[in-house]
């Protein structure tokens, strides 16, 4: 009963109000302590080595020089982190990437590292390292990756998900292919059929913060590891096995974390810094700087995607596909996998098909970047959408409600779907009151719609009840938009108690068990399950200690806002105990009183958005402003509807930077252009307009709550929403993301030639 | 015996088969039958897998029961941000 994750609906007190988040004052005043925030005594300073090139053997590092500097207390290369990975292949993919073996396969990657007594020694000392590379031809494009003859990324790789296997490397790392139907046919019933292709360019997600840790092991195989990251305890494994130490023996704690949308999931440089702080035997700060952020950690894909739809005269598409061609770095990825899981995913199709391509180059392992992969492929395939709704006369929004999936739907990537939210999201764009806004001069309006799958998983959560009826929640998972307050609510929910009387802690990796990292929109979803559970298990406990208290069954006694209660006509002189009254007493009624949770949640609603935007051009410059833009998505339920409007808004904020200006730029050289702000344009305050919001509430049937998971999906739909709107008032089909003055004054140009 | 569909990568473990045939309760028995028909669905299991049953997805929850005549699909493993 305690933990059963079904959907009940029910009458809420706490949860859907909008109390302060309780990390707002330190967040405000400076007091919160991020990354870089933390010291040891006697800490070392650490800096890293990076190619210069794109691709090159490395035939030697000197590190000689370097080593006998005065003030140097450690330099480390690939020799000092052995390969132990027993042949899980991933995990040598991260040894590979974290520090370069015998091959740079990027403009970035890491070589060698030093530790000194302070930053300059630590400069001097890079300066010291002689490293003899043969620069080797590298490859930076997808498509040109993908080409007979070009240069090979990975020796190593051959390609999967095709059969027989191949007898040589590639760089197309996976082939992917999801679908039902037979698009053939449905092709050849079309009365239209439109094919377009498209590319998107690479963007990053410009997370404020830089990585930044404090590494210290100790001759004892202990260690601590001090770090800003979206999931301590991965982390925790997967330093340690890279390490080889044993799991329990390093205790990571998270920091407050100033942005990671993906890109802190995976480790970069936290490995090095261990590792040097066990060469050294002293504590290691490791910080990158924003260069060093954009040159090796991970970014999303660049890609290049065909879309073909059929449809009939009456508005029903016959047959739709698509090939999608994602690079993922110089490692192997599932990018493109997801991309062609997600392309389709809002219509209820008969026919479809679409192949996705996981191709390696000389760039950046590819990274999780909110929602990953769905962004591309909806910008594609609702730009397409559009085109195709002209081809018939019909009414966009019309339809994408005449092909929406439903209740019942076989989605594109095979499952059979449940209650969803695109149909509701769509009607609440028709009855939107953006949709009758008056246009200005050069403006245009555009929407399109955007899928992610959330997910759960493992999770461990900690409820105790001080003496004073105040109540310390302990959680696993980082908080990254909110989730202390959201996870406050609901423990105060199911208490009966105020909001304000719940602490919510982020616990390091030794106070609780196993928990997966904040990814996937699992936060509230999973740990908001397993905070239920707990309460529910404290609830039982507190029960059982009012009828010790009474001496009466345990059974006689229920739980109802914050009380417990004796049931029945024969308990009528019992006054109800409230919490505060058991925790006061609870030292002689059995102690301490807890409850405790883990669990796998699993049964994560999939979520739908659709967006409205309007843009406006300059005729002469084609420079570009959003001036008005709405999103709706489905939330399952809005624990606290401020940080899911936030999640909301700040989707659409990345989603808008990506469409119009965000941009790796690579030479010709295999090296990155613009790994800085200042080049690689992110939109502040003054770019946006105040993005409005709807949200919509289908319960999700696997959670007490409904909750769905709102983190991702609304970085969906921005770049088609901006590519149409750009459409209905240019008159062209944009492309190429990011569609940059240069590139709609080229298109327009072009069409007017 | 429960029809499982196969999609995206996984399809070339089980020689390209859209769908299989295999007798199972739960998740854990059918990943283990699954592995013994089709040994090179090791590979892919080590990726990473995830089941969907009646539309539900289970990444980790293997102690999952099937019920006769559900609808299984096979998954990969997804990432998130």
């Amino acid at each position: 009963m305690a933990d059963d994750p079904k959907f009940k609906n029910r009458k809420f007190k706490a949860v859907g109000t909008r109390p302060p988040r309780p990390d707002g004052l330190d967040k405000v005043t400076g007091r919160a302590k991020y990354g870089a925030d933390t010291f040891a005594p006697g800490q070392l300073v650490a800096l890293v080595l990076r190619s210069p090139h794109a691709h090159a053997q490395i035939k030697r590092i000197d590190t000689s020089k370097a080593e006998k500097l005065k003030g140097v207390k450690a330099v480390i290369t690939s020799k000092d982190l052995p390969d132990v990975t027993n042949g899980d292949r991933d995990l040598y993919d991260t040894l590979e990437n974290c520090l370069a073996r015998d091959r740079a396969l990027y403009d970035g990657h890491a070589v060698a590292a030093v530790a000194a007594i302070d930053e300059l020694t630590a400069r001097k000392a890079l300066k010291l390292i002689r490293v003899t590379y043969k620069v080797l031809p590298h490859v930076t494009d997808v498509d040109a990756a993908m080409k007979p003859g070009a240069p090979i990324v990975q020796p190593r790789v051959y390609t999967r998900g095709v059969s027989p296997k191949p007898k040589s490397p590639s760089n197309v790392a996976k082939v992917s292919e999801f679908g039902h139907g037979d698009v053939e046919a449905g092709f050849k019933a079309a009365d239209v059929v439109v094919e377009k292709s498209y590319k998107t360019e690479q963007t990053h997600q410009g997370y404020i913060e830089p990585h930044a840790c404090l590494a210290s092991v100790g001759p004892d195989g202990h260690g601590e590891l001090w770090v800003t990251t979206q999931g301590h305890f991965v982390y925790r494994n997967t330093c340690a096995a890279l390490l080889g130490m044993d799991v329990a023996k390093l205790k990571v704690t998270a920091s407050e974390i100033g942005g990671g949308f993906g890109g802190k999931t995976h480790v970069w440089m936290e490995p090095i810094a261990l590792a040097l702080s066990r060469k050294a035997n002293r504590p290691v700060k490791l910080e990158m700087t924003r260069d060093e952020v954009f040159r090796s950690t991970g970014p999303t894909s660049s890609t290049s995607i065909d879309v073909k739809i059929g449809v009939k005269k009456n508005g029903t598409i016959t047959a739709a596909s698509a090939e999608l061609r994602y690079q993922d770095g110089a490692f192997p990825g599932i990018w493109a996998m997801l991309g062609a899981m997600t392309a389709y995913a809002c219509y209820d199709l008969k026919n479809v098909k679409t192949i996705g391509y996981d191709v390696l180059v000389n760039r950046p392992k590819v990274a999780a970047y909110r929602a990953p992969s769905a962004p591309m492929a909806a910008f594609a395939v609702e730009s397409t959408i559009n085109e195709v709704a002209a081809k018939i006369g019909m009414d966009p929004v019309d339809f994408r409600i005449k092909n929406a999936a439903k209740e019942g739907t076989k989605s594109s990537y095979g499952p059979t779907y449940g209650p969803i939210g695109i149909g509701p999201t769509l009607a609440a764009v028709k009855k939107h009151p953006h949709m009758r806004g008056k246009l200005g001069k050069n403006q245009g309006r555009g929407m399109a719609c955007g899928f992610w799958f959330n997910f759960g998983g493992e999770t461990c959560t900690d409820l105790n009840i001080g003496v004073d009826g105040t109540v310390t929640l302990t959680v696993g998972t980082v908080d990254v938009g909110g989730a202390r307050a959201s996870l406050s609510l609901i423990a105060a929910e199911e208490l009966g108690i105020p909001y304000e009387r719940v602490k919510c802690n982020i616990a390091d990796t030794g106070s609780l068990g196993h928990n997966h990292m904040t990814d996937g929109s699992r936060g509230t979803f999973s740990s908001g399950m397993s905070t239920i559970f707990a309460a529910r298990h404290a609830i039982e406990e507190l029960c059982q200690r009012a009828a010790n208290t009474w001496e009466i069954p345990v059974k006689d006694v229920v739980w109802h806002e914050g009380n417990a209660i004796a049931k029945g006509k024969k308990h009528k002189q019992l006054q109800p105990l409230s919490l505060g009254d058991l925790a006061a007493g609870s030292e002689n009624t059995g102690g301490p009183i807890a409850g405790h949770s883990q669990i796998v949640a699993d049964g994560a609603g999939v979520s739908f958005a659709s967006h409205i935007c309007d843009i406006e051009v300059d005729p002469e410059t084609s420079a570009t402003k959003v001036v008005r833009y709405t999103v709706i998505q489905d939330a399952g339920k809005a624990i606290h509807p401020d940080y899911v409007e936030g999640q909301f808004q700040g989707g659409a904020a990345q989603g808008i930077g990506w469409a119009l200006n965000e941009e790796y730029i690579y030479g010709d050289d295999g090296r990155l252009q613009n790994p800085g702000f200042l080049d690689y344009r992110i939109p502040v305050c003054s770019d946006l307009p105040f993005i409005d919001t709807q949200i919509l509430e289908i319960p999700n049937p696997n959670h007490p709550y409904g909750i769905r998971g709102v983190g991702e999906t609304s970085i969906v739909p921005p770049l088609a929403a901006i590519g149409n709107a750009l459409s209905d008032i240019t008159g062209v089909r944009m492309t190429h993301v990011p569609m940059s003055p240069p590139r709609i004054r080229k298109a327009i140009k072009e069409k007017q030639a | 015996m429960l029809k499982v569909c196969l999609s995206g990568p996984l399809k070339s473990a089980a020689d390209g088969a859209a769908s299989v045939l295999i007798s199972a309760a739960t998740i854990r028995e059918l990943l283990r039958e699954l592995v013994k028909q089709y040994p090179q669905m090791q590979i892919q299991l080590d990726d990473g897998i995830a089941v969907s049953v009646n539309g539900d997805i289970f990444r980790d929850n293997w102690s999952q029961e099937i019920p006769e005549g559900a609808e299984v699909f096979l998954l990969p493993r997804i990432q998130g941000g």
